[in-house]
Order: C-alpha cells, then sequence, then structure tokens
C-alpha cells in the first residue's frame, strides 16, 4: 500500500515547485499559477491524512473547503489583475510600483 | 509492486513534470494548458488517496471553473502580456531566477528532511486509528458520511464558506465592472 511519506514527498516537490513561480515569474497570472500548485500541494496532504478518520472526514471536508476558498481567491485576483492591466498596461509585478495617486 | 503502485507512480511523476514544465515553461499559454494535466493528475493523486469525492470536486471546480477563469484573464488582458515575455528570451541563464532557484531548492531540502524525520506513518493517531479500524478502505463508500458530517459537525464552517464566497462574488463583479469612478 502507498504510505503517508509518499504523499508528503509529492506534496513537498509540488509545494516547492509553486513556490520557484510565484517568486520567479514576471506575469501576474503565472504568479496565480504557483499559488494554486501551492494550495494544490496543501489539500494533496489534508486528503492524504484524511484517510486515517473515517467517522469524521475531517481531511476530506476541509479539502473540500480550500477547494472552494481557492476558487474565491482566483475570482478575486483575476478581477484585480484585469483592474492592474487597465491602468499599468502590464501585469508584471516588478513593474507595478505607484500607489493610485 | 503491486498496480496501485505503478498508478501512483506514473500519478505523481505525470503531477510533479507537468509542474515543473509549467514553472519552466517561458511561453504563458503553454503554461495554463499544462496546468490541466497537473490538476488532473492531482486528481487521481486523492483517488489513490481513497477520497472520490475530492477527487471530482478538483475536476468539476479547478478544471472547470478556475483554470477557465484564468484563460479568460488572459484573454481579456491583452498583447503586452505575451510582449514581456518575448523580451527575455534569448538569454541564456537567466541571473534574476537564481535566487529564486536556490529558495525553492533549499526549501524542499528542509521539508523533506522534516518529513522523513517526523515518519508521518507511526504518528500514534495514525496507529490508533487503524487498529480501531477509523481507516478508510478501498470498499467502503464514504460520500454519504461526507453528506451527513458536512451538515452536521461541520455546519458553522460551511455556513462561513458560503458567506465568503457570496462576498468574494460582489467584490469580483464589483472590481472587473466597466470603467467608471474606479
Amino acid at each position: 500500500m502507498i504510505t503517508l511519506t509518499d504523499f508528503l514527498l509529492v506534496g513537498a516537490l509540488l509545494f516547492c515547485t509553486g513556490m520557484y513561480m510565484i517568486v520567479s515569474k514576471r506575469n501576474s497570472i503565472q504568479v496565480l499559477i504557483g499559488i494554486e500548485l501551492m494550495l494544490n500541494a496543501a489539500i494533496l496532504n489534508l486528503v492524504a491524512f484524511g484517510k486515517y478518520d473515517k467517522l469524521n472526514n475531517g481531511g476530506q471536508v476541509f479539502a473540500l473547503f480550500a477547494i472552494v476558498l481557492a476558487a474565491a481567491t482566483t475570482a478575486v485576483a483575476l478581477a484585480i489583475i484585469l483592474n492592474v492591466y487597465r491602468r499599468y498596461k502590464t501585469i508584471d509585478p516588478d513593474e507595478i510600483k505607484n500607489l493610485r495617486d | 509492486m503491486t498496480l496501485i503502485r505503478v498508478l501512483f507512480y506514473g500519478m505523481s511523476f505525470i503531477a510533479i513534470g507537468s509542474a515543473l514544465y509549467a514553472a519552466l515553461s517561458k511561453n504563458l499559454v503553454r503554461s495554463i494548458f499544462i496546468f490541466f494535466v497537473t490538476l488532473f493528475a492531482l486528481a487521481g493523486l486523492y483517488v489513490i488517496a481513497l477520497a472520490d469525492f475530492v477527487a471530482v470536486t478538483q475536476v468539476v471546480i479547478y478544471v472547470g471553473g478556475i483554470l477557465v477563469l484564468i484563460l479568460f484573464a488572459f484573454m481579456l488582458s491583452g498583447r503586452e502580456t505575451l510582449n514581456v515575455i518575448e523580451q527575455r528570451k534569448g538569454k541564456f541563464i537567466n541571473m534574476a531566477k537564481v535566487p529564486a532557484v536556490i529558495l525553492a531548492v533549499l526549501f524542499l531540502a528542509v521539508i523533506v528532511n522534516i518529513i522523513l524525520k517526523a515518519d508521518a506513518d507511526n504518528l500514534p493517531w495514525v496507529k490508533q486509528s487503524i487498529t480501531q479500524q477509523n481507516e478508510i478502505t478501498p470498499t467502503s463508500s464514504t460520500i454519504d458520511n461526507i453528506g451527513v458530517n458536512l451538515m452536521t459537525t461541520y455546519l458553522l464552517p460551511f455556513e462561513a464558506i458560503s458567506v465568503l464566497l457570496l462576498m468574494a462574488l460582489v467584490g469580483a463583479a464589483h472590481l472587473s465592472r466597466k470603467e467608471g469612478r474606479a
């Protein structure tokens, strides 16, 4: 059978990939994809541990909540990205230095 | 080497490989589309972890919802986003990425070290749940139990999430309306 450590290692690799994307990418949409990767790594850990909780299903239920929260986050983040693009004509996080006025 | 192990290694290889490709690709569109593959492979991993309902939700919400949203944002944000990427081609090694690589690799080393030291399979509560047969087995069906738990034990977080979703909906609609008084 597959052990918990295997799942945790896969989760760790995905998390670090997401972290690399967030730090290095020069495009807000790719940064957002990195955030989604990190969230997915966390959800994988929740699900892997949730296997040992048959009565309460804690891990799986909170994995569902995390997925829904990720959807809400993405919707708001993309709306913000669209606004930033409209104002600055770029979505490179390095270029966006000015506040509103 | 049972079939389930082969499947697990296949799924995790696809997930990690496509995630790395999405991270290293210079092309934004390719990066978005290969992220589809990562999410599908992760749904497969959830099935192997015996969480089939979460896997289905992952496919419906992530692949059906979030990725389409990301594609929309990409298409609405115009050509300049692609030009940024074109300009930076040509460089052999991008020095700006070195700190990010170092950070990610060091963090990976730390976290792998912790995971190997923590030895999650021999945690007391995991052992206890196996002896008390509180472990999900491949034959047990969990979806009805998830439904009951969602409406009893986890009712408060459920309601909190629903209010938050409404707020996010209104907020996103407010942020992305046409240019008036911004």
